[in-house]
C-alpha cells in the first residue's frame, strides 16, 4: 500500500550544526501525500532549523531534500520561488507584516503571481472566510489578539492554495481554548484545501488529535516514528518523557 | 563560554559592513525596482522628522548668531555677520547637526524596525513569499535616505538662516531683506557643492547603518534595541568621518 502513494518531502541525512551546536546529525523523513504529520521534539531540539532547511531559508551543512521532486537547495532564484508558491508556512510568532492592515498582508504572498490579479479580492476574502475573520480585513496586526493573529498568518499561507502546509509550532503560547480553536481550524483547512501537513509542536495532546503519524525529533536525528499509540507503549525514557506521567 | 576578542569581533562586523554594501549595489542594479516602497518610505522618513530638523535648524540659528554677536561686535563687525552665519551654516554646521539628528531619528528607527522583523522571523515570511526581503526592505530604505537627508539638510538650514535673520532683525535692525542679501553674495558655488555632496553620503551612511544593523539583528527582543542604539552610535561616528574625508578632499580641491 505504502508503494502506491506519492512521496510529497523526502529527506536524506541532513546535518546542520552551528559552530560547535550540532543541531542536526542525520535527519531523515518521509511524508506521503496527504499524510499529516506531527514532528514532535522539545524546545531547542532543531525543528524550526529542519522546516527552515526545508524551504531554503537556511542551507543544510549535507544531505538531501526533495519536495515534489526538487530540490530547494540546488534551484534557481525564480524555481525556488515557485516551489514556495506551493508551500504554506505558518511561522511560530505568526509573524505578520506589522506595518501592513491585514488585507496588505494577505495579498502580499500574490505580488510575484500578476496572473492572479484579477482574483486578489475574492482570494482575500475566501481566506479570511476560511479562517472565520472576515471582519478583521482592515484591522491592523497590533489591534489583533494571539489567536487572532495566528488566523491571519493561516490565512496568509493559504493564499496561493499551497499542495503542502507547515505550520510551526501553531498552538504554543496560545490558551488551551484558543488553542483547541486553531487544532480544529487546521483539520478543518486540511480537508478543504486536500492538503499534506507537516506540523511542528513539543505538544503531545495536540499531536494525538492532528496526526495521522508522529516523528520524534531527538538528539539531531528522526528517533522514533509511529502513531501516538504506538509510541505510547514504548519503554524508551526519551520516548516516554513527551508523555504525561501517570 | 570563551570571551570574543573585541578587535576580532570589529574586523568581522567591518568585513560583513563591505559584504553588505555589495550587496546593496548589487540588488539595486537588478530588476524589479520596489519603486512604490521606496516613495512610501521617503514620504514616511520627511513626515516624521521635518519638524525636529525644523525646530533643531530654527535654534541652531538663534543660538550661533546670539553667541556670536558680542565677539563680532568687539571688532565692529557685526554687518559680517549674515556672511559669517550662512557660510558657517551651509558649509559646515548646518549639515553635521542635521545630519547627526536624523541619525537619531531615522537610523534608530530603521534598526528597530527591520530588527524586529528579522526576529519575529517576518524577514523569512517574506522570503518564503518569493518577495526578496533585502530588495523590498534595505535597499528602497538606504535609497530614500540617500534622497531625503540630503532635502531635510537644506530645509535644516533655510530654517536656520532665517533664525539668524530673527536674531539680526531684533538685536541689529538689519532687514530680511539686507540680511539675505548679505548671506546670499557671501554664498559661492564651492561652498554649496560640496556640502550637497557631502550631504549625500550622510543620508546613505544613515540609511546603511540602520538597515546593516537591523538585518543582522540577532537575540530576540533584547537585539532589536541593541540593533537601533547601536545604529545610532555607529552612524554618528560614520558621519563625523564623511564629514572629516570631505573637508580634508574639499581642502585639496580649492
Ligand atoms: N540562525 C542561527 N544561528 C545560530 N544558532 C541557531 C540559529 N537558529 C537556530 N540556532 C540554534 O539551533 C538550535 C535549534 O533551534 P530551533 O530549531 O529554533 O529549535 P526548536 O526545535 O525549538 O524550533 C538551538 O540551539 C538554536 O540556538
Ligand atoms: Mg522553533
Amino acid at each position: 500500500m505504502e508503494a502506491q502513494k506519492e512521496i510529497v518531502i523526502e529527506i536524506k541525512d541532513l546535518y546542520k550544526s552551528f559552530g560547535q551546536n550540532r543541531v542536526l546529525n542525520g535527519f531523515n523523513m518521509t511524508i506521503y501525500k496527504g499524510d499529516s504529520i506531527v514532528l514532535l521534539g522539545k524546545s531547542g531540539s532543531g525543528k524550526s532549523v529542519m522546516i527552515k532547511c526545508l524551504v531554503g531559508l537556511m542551507q543544510p551543512d549535507s544531505g538531501s531534500i526533495k519536495i515534489m521532486g526538487d530540490d530547494p537547495t540546488k534551484l534557481s532564484q525564480k524555481e525556488l520561488n515557485l516551489l514556495r508558491s506551493k508551500i504554506g508556512f505558518l511561522f511560530q510568532g505568526s509573524a505578520l507584516y506589522d506595518s501592513m492592515t491585514v488585507r496588505e498582508n494577505l495579498e502580499f504572498p500574490l505580488r510575484i503571481h500578476p496572473e492572479l490579479l484579477a482574483q486578489k479580492e475574492t482570494r482575500v476574502k475566501q481566506a479570511l472566510e476560511s479562517v472565520g475573520l472576515l471582519d478583521a480585513i482592515d484591522l491592523m496586526p497590533s489591534e489583533l489578539s494571539g489567536g487572532m493573529k495566528r488566523r491571519i498568518a493561516l490565512a496568509r499561507a493559504i493564499m496561493l492554495r499551497p499542495k503542502i502546509i507547515i505550520y510551526d509550532e501553531p498552538t504554543t503560547g496560545l490558551d488551551p481554548i484558543t488553542s483547541k480553536e486553531i487544532t480544529l481550524l487546521i483539520q478543518r483547512i486540511q480537508k478543504e484545501y486536500d492538503a499534506t501537513s507537516l506540523i511542528i509542536s513539543h505538544d503531545i495532546d495536540f499531536a494525538k488529535a492532528i496526526a495521522s503519524r508522529i516523528i520524534m525529533l531527538i538528539d539531531g536525528i528522526n528517533y522514533a516514528s509511529g502513531t501516538a499509540l504506538e509510541l505510547e507503549k514504548s519503554t524508551d525514557p526519551k520516548i516516554k518523557a513527551f508523555f504525561k506521567q501517570t | 563560554m570563551k570571551r570574543p576578542n573585541p578587535v576580532k569581533t570589529f574586523l568581522i562586523e567591518l568585513g560583513d559592513l563591505f559584504y553588505f554594501i555589495g550587496r546593496f549595489f548589487r540588488e539595486l542594479m537588478s530588476r524589479p525596482f520596489e519603486f512604490k516602497e521606496l516613495l512610501r518610505q521617503a514620504y514616511i522618513m520627511g513626515n516624521r522628522s521635518i519638524v525636529l530638523v525644523g525646530v533643531t535648524g530654527f535654534i541652531l540659528g538663534l543660538v550661533f548668531t546670539l553667541q556670536s554677536r558680542p565677539t563680532l561686535a568687539e571688532f565692529g563687525a557685526q554687518s559680517w555677520m549674515p556672511s559669517m552665519v550662512s557660510i558657517s551654516i551651509i558649509r559646515e554646521i548646518g549639515p553635521v547637526i542635521i545630519a547627526l539628528v536624523a541619525a537619531g531619528k531615522i537610523s534608530s528607527g530603521i534598526g528597530a524596525e527591520i530588527g524586529s522583523m528579522r526576529v519575529t522571523e517576518q524577514i523569512d515570511a517574506m522570503e518564503v513569499s518569493g518577495t526578496n526581503p533585502f530588495k523590498y526592505l534595505v535597499v528602497t530604505r538606504i535609497m530614500a535616505t540617500t534622497l531625503m537627508v540630503p532635502l531635510l539638510i537644506i530645509f535644516g538650514d533655510a530654517v536656520a538662516l532665517i533664525g539668524s535673520a530673527l536674531v539680526e532683525y531684533i538685536k541689529g535692525n538689519v532687514s530680511f531683506q539686507l540680511y539675505f542679501n548679505q548671506a546670499f553674495i557671501a554664498l559661492s558655488f564651492s561652498d554649496i557643492i560640496p556640502a550637497t555632496i557631502k550631504s549625500f553620503f550622510f543620508g546613505f551612511a544613515i540609511g546603511l547603518v540602520g538597515s546593516f544593523k537591523g538585518y543582522n539583528c540577532k537575540n530576540g527582543t533584547v537585539g532589536v534595541g541593541e540593533a537601533s542604539n547601536s545604529a545610532v552610535v555607529f552612524t554618528s561616528l560614520l558621519l563625523f568621518l564623511i564629514d572629516f574625508i570631505a573637508v580634508f578632499l574639499t581642502d585639496i580641491f580649492t
